[in-house]
């Protein structure tokens, strides 16, 4: 008796995971119907799985340079958060100073600050820049890098920083005195002992970058140029009333992140947990 | 000597970093509380006027920012309930000795990874395609019909999106909360004949009370910046019923070019956060338990 109510109640809570993920099969599902077949029901399985619409919406968003560009961003833009901000945070934790505690503070304080407040200010920065420095901030995927490195300093920094503060300094003391520059020292002894939180900053950054709509839909005009969420969000500009494709331009979206979720489990967890716990 | 060689290593590595923060973070909100004084219409050749604390003096008095900004509120106050209310079962049925429970964690995380954009317009697809064609089929219209079209249905339909998200994610918190739990408490517990009840409210709830303080400030300052979801899936509609503060901001800014006057809200904006979090962050740490 007990051992069958165990049953029911594992059973159970399995059919809650699958009808909270309810929404990704309906995707699914009518990614492969015709129009017909879609209006018929929305809920039923598609009679044959047609390809058909995956090429269209694949063509019409420009998939693959959207892509590419969301890659190029995303692997970049983390790339240079995790070198400067572990150095930085390095540096502030060792040189114990009031310069380096208003610095830490300032990163710190300014996570705070809303999108929505310094989008605007911001973009004109950005334009003077281009225009006065001719330092091509905007409509690049280099601005578009630059300003994530901005956005993501605080965050890292943070993380970063706290735990610095709990390795022993005696290691990088014998290193200098074996003749290690501050350099040698950071990359060879220091950087390597650093890989949980790298770990936990790339989670956390690839998350933010990979689906960050509103900061690109700023920067980037160019068609060519277009992230994942702009081409999406265009793309359903233009295609609203044709559900199949729009299914089916969802579904291509949605597979990477699965793939990305599926192969590193463990540590986005982990990495969201310890990145949430600050 | 060497003095000079230790200050051109610190600039080295923490210059570049501080550079490119001050110009992406630093300068433009400086310059931001500036324009929050001026009249502007974002063109560069038309002049900026100085109008003082006028236009956070017209906020008051806006209806359609008073409107959005209380449409904000409620929102931020049922999601963070539905958010966290979830969250918390899913986590205690996942830290139980059920046999599905890493499929499950699994499954309940992944809304989580999927961009509030593409989210968005999955659900708008539910509730207004698939939810009025299941009215026609079933004839149930009093729930499926197109809710994206009523004011009240949508906001709805918003915050269920909202919970939708991030549920999984305030899971995962809690569920490093409770597993912190020492085995012989419970054990303790237990064994001096606490129910599942009693266990849950006088032992793991105020065990788990850091848990809280983090869960509350995430789901908080998420949905009061909530965006990209907004934008998918209502865009605001039906007739800007829908609008939270962010949009507002947006549309204020870029939309109807008031740029001057959309800073200022954006300025206060802000100012709320900050508040909302240092007062959360400051009550929630005085009833943590020390163990």
């Amino acid at each position: 008796m007990k051992k069958t109510g165990k049953w029911v109640g594992e059973i159970l809570f399995l059919a809650v995971c699958a009808l909270y993920l309810f929404p990704i099969f309906i995707v699914f599902v009518n990614s492969f119907k015709n129009r017909a077949e879609l209006y018929e029901s929305m809920v039923a399985l598609p009679k044959k799985f047609d390809f058909k619409y995956y090429i269209q919406a694949m063509t019409k968003m420009n998939f693959l340079k959207a892509l590419s560009n969301s890659l190029i961003v995303t692997i970049i833009s983390i790339l240079i958060i995790v070198v400067l901000a572990s150095m930085t945070a390095w540096m502030l934790v060792r040189v114990d100073n009031k310069i380096s505690k208003v610095i830490f503070m300032v990163f710190v304080a300014t996570m705070l600050i809303p999108f929505q407040t310094l989008m605007m200010p911001l973009m004109q920065v950005m334009g003077w820049a281009r225009d006065t420095l001719h330092i091509p901030m905007l409509n690049t995927l280099g601005g578009l890098i630059y300003m994530n490195v901005g956005f993501g300093a605080g965050m890292a920094v943070f993380l970063y920083h706290g735990f610095v503060k709990s390795i022993p300094i005696a290691l990088e003391e014998a290193a200098t005195i074996d003749g290690c520059t501050k350099f040698g020292v950071f990359w060879r002894i220091v950087f390597p002992m650093l890989k949980p939180v790298t770990a936990t900053v790339i989670i956390l950054d690839v998350i933010w970058i990979w689906n960050d709509y509103l900061l690109p839909s700023m920067v980037i005009s160019d068609k060519a140029l277009r992230t994942i969420p702009l081409s999406t969000a265009s793309f359903f500009g233009q295609f609203t009333i044709q559900w199949n494709m729009a299914m089916a331009g969802l579904m291509l979206t949605i597979i990477p992140v699965i793939i990305f979720y599926l192969c590193a489990q463990k540590y986005i967890i982990k990495g969201v947990a310890a990145g949430a716990v600050k | 000597m060497k003095k000079k060689a230790n200050i051109a290593w610190y600039l080295l590595f923490v210059l570049p970093l501080v550079l490119i923060f001050t110009t992406v973070v630093i300068i433009p909100f400086i310059i931001g509380i500036g324009y929050s004084f001026f009249e502007w219409d974002g063109m560069r050749l038309n002049e900026k006027i100085f109008i003082g604390f006028d236009n956070f003096a017209k906020l008051l008095t806006d209806a359609n920012f008073l409107t959005s900004a209380g449409k904000t509120i409620l929102f931020t106050l049922f999601a963070i309930v539905a958010i966290n209310i979830l969250g918390l079962a899913f986590a205690l049925i996942v830290t139980s000795k059920l046999k599905v429970r890493n499929v499950a964690r699994t499954m309940l995380f992944m809304p989580y990874l999927i961009g509030g954009l593409i989210l968005g317009y999955v659900w708008k697809f539910i509730f207004s395609d698939v939810f009025s064609s299941l009215g026609e089929s079933t004839g149930i219209t009093g729930v499926f019909f197109n809710w994206l079209l009523n004011s009240k249905f949508a906001l709805v339909a918003l915050i269920i999106v909202a919970t939708w998200q991030m549920a999984g994610y305030i899971m995962i918190i809690y569920i490093t909360g409770i597993q912190g739990i020492p085995e012989e408490v419970t054990e303790a517990a237990k064994v001096d004949g606490a129910g599942f009840w009693q266990t849950l409210l006088k032992i793991k709830f105020p065990l788990i009370m850091p848990s809280f303080t983090i869960c509350l400030f995430l789901t908080v300052s998420n949905c009061f910046k909530i965006y990209d979801v907004n934008l998918a899936l209502t865009a605001g509609g039906p007739a800007r019923s829908t609008e939270m503060f962010a949009m507002n901001i947006y549309n204020e800014i870029f939309s109807l070019s008031n740029y001057g006057y959309g800073q200022a809200k954006a300025i206060v904006f802000f100012i709320v956060v900050a508040i909302i979090t240092l007062i959360q962050v400051s009550i929630t740490k005085k009833k943590e338990v020390v163990m």
